[in-house]
């Protein structure tokens, strides 16, 4: 008898409404722009709700309650505070079998993803910071009492939309700020449940804002006097739009930008779970993933034994309906970026790259790439140096410690990197080298609320998570 | 020898957990159950064991499920090697094999002159394969090479027989005692290359039996043998396997680290007692949607 598996789908249906408002001093209030937009769903391309679109008068109108939000959110007592945070982790863990559906059916992303990584890790965020709330003395490094920025301008992106509103939102309302929260144009959906549910855990209106849109709603929040800090993650190219537009406002930023992160393999890595972290390292969420390790440096002696190893293994990966429980690959977030792959990894096989990819069936409808990595891949491809922000690898190879380092540094980014040796003093010299924010050693894309997470040069700066992550979010830290 | 493989236990775990949540349902988990029904090593192996324990246990090996033809009978009876002769006359004319534990099981602590007398009598009373079990002190102490020799000499004695066939060996490895995955991807190299038939993990002996990660460990250094040598080895996995929802997991983890060729009783083994009344009524209630009474398996 043959065992292939039978579809497995999630069953549970999140409650969607027809057309959803502005979430807007506490109240659901139609965009002063009068026009809505539509959110599909990126594997099969069905329409699943109208959203409002936020124009500058609407982020006009949320800044001016996120002021008044914040006369009173910040004179709160911190306990009162951790209180009603708490309740946004305790409502997002009760919801998370419905918010991981919803993540997966307006972004693309593996159920087996959505529920068993953004939502838990979402809900973390919230019972991390709330927990600091009233204890932010000691997130200080010198002794003085701590003060809020006042209102934040929160951007984020569409390849984790609820997790990066919750590392974003969490620690800001700890610290006793309230903010704007824009969410990404393709993903709104998990955003706007999660007014929902800051609604129905009662916090003082204008406190948390939602305000969806396109980049013009973004841009009018980082132009608005009214903002004292705009936290944005998203790619480097707006990042640095951005910094020049708020240049001599005197506003707070922190910026979570692109990254082409560099997996280092050595010959005397576990080559097995090295080829693991590759996988994980570049195909979890489809590649939209700004810490991928998108640049795999495997050590020459290695180089074909690592490639076969991994061309078996990308074999067993399944791609398809973003629901189903057995679901590897999903679908690409929108038909923009599926172009954008397409694009550079023609470009990757015109400048003579070799491209492996898993042979498999696309399905008729939605935004579908298969798992490919290129090898004879020359540092000076495009493919070597742009962010992909696809499942799309580039593998190179390197002689020497030396070398390995070299080349990892060889990026205008500096997010992430992984290392992969089964020496563990090899395992430290290297790590300290690498220029980026977070060196995973024999493991890839692991987080924790505590954990600061950020970039070197172009991958942005600020830190968001931990004790590091509270002091983006008050005055004098 | 091969060089010594490096395994790391995180990314190894991760993977194996990831491979834990695949969701196997409706015909897929028919499938398996048919699949897993027909690697079962339906093992007796207690002090206690009588001739009519084995009789009864035989009678089931058969015919799991009387009532329903489509049950396919288990691959083997596992016995001690004084009651291969009675498993034998109680399975004649079927397709089910008798499995003998040789090479004083479990602790395999005797020279090996006593542990080929003792696999010599299991073939002699009529045992179709031999699950012999290596000497854990002496590779633990670093002797591999007696550990080798240990196999080897065995493995002859299972090929030289006058059976018109050679006797499959399985060498136990009994993963609980080795202390770490390394010490296991070691220790299936060394017996894959000694000659072992199948590669097996526990005696179901010790505290610590067949596990996700360790299933995983044995499958790499299956695939890596094949893709050395181009030849397909089995894998028995043993002690604490009681479960439909745990059989099925490692079947996915065969089938995504091996591949689906691995799934049958040629190359790949479940040792166990009481999953097989699991796998039954799992059976009925994925076929019928009602689990049925304890009381409608038969016991053995």
């Amino acid at each position: 008898m043959k065992f292939a598996y039978a579809p497995a789908p999630e069953r549970v249906r999140p409650q969607l409404r027809e057309r959803y408002g502005l979430f807007i001093d506490g109240r659901w209030t139609a965009p002063k722009s009068e026009r809505y937009m539509e959110t599909i769903n990126p594997a099969d391309e069905t329409r699943i709700a109208e959203v409002a679109y936020g124009d500058a008068q609407d982020v006009d109108r949320a800044v001016r309650a996120a002021r008044k939000g914040f006369e009173r959110w910040s004179k709160l007592s911190p306990a009162d505070r951790a209180k009603l945070i708490y309740r946004i982790a305790r409502a997002i863990t009760e919801r998370s079998r419905e918010l991981a559906v919803l993540e997966s059916l307006d972004g693309g992303k593996p159920i087996r993803e959505s529920r068993d990584f953004d939502i838990p890790t979402s809900a973390a965020h919230f019972f991390y910071y709330a927990g600091w709330a009233d204890k932010l003395e000691w997130a200080l490094r010198a002794q003085r009492a701590p003060e809020p920025i006042g209102v934040c301008g929160q951007i984020v992106p569409w390849n984790f939309p609820l997790l990066m509103a919750a590392w974003k939102v969490a620690p800001a309302l700890a610290c006793g700020n309230t903010v704007v929260l824009k969410p990404a144009e393709t993903t709104p959906l998990t955003a706007l449940a999660l007014a929902q549910i800051v609604e129905e855990a009662d916090l003082p209106a204008g406190v948390v804002n939602v305000v969806t849109g396109d980049g013009a709603t973004g841009a009018a929040l980082v132009d608005h006097d009214g903002v004292d800090k705009i936290a944005f993650t998203g790619s480097t190219e707006v990042g640095k739009i951005i910094q020049r537009r708020i240049a001599g406002k005197g506003k707070r930023l922190t910026l979570e930008l692109g990254g082409k992160a560099a997996n280092v393999v050595f010959a005397d890595a576990a080559l097995d779970q090295a080829v693991e972290g590759i996988v994980q390292g570049i195909y979890f969420n489809q590649g939209h993933v700004c810490c991928a390790g998108s640049r795999l440096l495997v050590e020459e002696s290695v180089h074909d034994d690592v490639v076969e190893r991994l061309t078996n293994r990308i074999r067993t990966l399944r791609l398809g309906d973003p629901l189903d429980k057995n679901t590897d690959i999903g679908a690409i977030n929108s038909r923009v970026q599926l172009e954008k792959i397409r694009e550079l990894v023609r470009a990757g096989i015109e400048q003579g790259a070799t491209l492996v990819q898993a042979e498999c069936e696309l399905p008729a409808r939605g935004f579908f790439f298969p798992a490919s990595f290129f090898t004879n891949v020359h540092p000076s491809h495009r493919v070597a140096r742009e962010e992909i922000f696809g499942p799309v690898l580039a593998v190179m190879t390197f002689r020497t410690p030396d070398e390995a380092i070299d080349k990892a540094n060889n990026t205008p980014y500096g997010l992430s990197a992984g290392v992969w040796t089964a020496q563990g003093s090899k395992n430290m010299w290297v790590a300290q080298h690498l220029r980026a924010g977070v060196v995973w050693c024999n493991t890839f894309n692991k987080f924790d609320p505590s954990s600061p997470f950020g970039g070197y040069k172009e991958s942005g700066f600020g830190r968001e998570g931990g004790v590091h992550g509270l002091r983006e979010y008050l005055k004098h830290a | 020898m091969t060089a010594t493989v490096s395994v790391d236990a995180v990314m190894l775990e991760a993977r194996a957990a990831e491979l834990g949540k695949r969701s196997i349902k409706t015909s897929a988990k028919l499938a398996g159950i048919d699949i897993a029904i027909g690697c079962i090593d339906l093992t007796t192996l207690e002090g206690k064991d009588s001739e009519g324990r084995v009789r009864s246990l035989c009678a089931k090996a058969i015919r799991p499920r009387p009532e329903w033809n489509e049950i396919p009978s288990v691959a083997a009876v596992c016995v001690y090697p004084n009651l291969v002769s009675v498993a034998k006359s109680s399975l004649a004319g079927s397709s089910v094999k008798v499995a003998s534990v040789a090479t004083a099981f479990p602790s395999g602590l005797v020279d090996l002159d006593v542990k080929l007398a003792d696999t010599a009598q299991a073939i002699a009373a009529g045992a179709d394969e031999i699950d012999m079990v290596i000497d854990r002190g002496a590779f633990l102490a670093g002797r591999e090479q007696l550990v080798f020799d240990e196999i080897s000499a065995i493995k002859k004695l299972c090929t030289a027989t006058s059976a018109a066939q050679a006797i499959p060996l399985k060498v136990i490895l009994e993963t609980g005692e080795l202390g770490s995955y390394a010490a296991t991807r070691r220790a299936c190299d060394l017996a894959l290359e000694a000659g072992a038939d199948f590669i097996k993990s526990s005696t179901g002996k010790v505290g610590t039996n067949a596990t996700f990660p360790t299933a995983l460990v044995m499958c790499e250094a299956l695939r890596d043998f094949h893709r050395r040598t181009g030849q397909k080895r089995g894998l028995k996995l043993a002690g604490g396997i009681r479960t439909t929802k745990q059989a099925l997991t490692y079947l996915v983890i065969v089938n995504e680290t091996l591949d689906e060729t691995w799934l049958d009783s040629k190359l790949f083994r479940l040792g166990a007692s009481s999953l097989l009344d699991d796998l039954l009524m799992q059976y009925e209630k994925a076929r019928t949607g009602r689990y049925a009474g304890a009381d409608y398996i038969p016991k053995d």
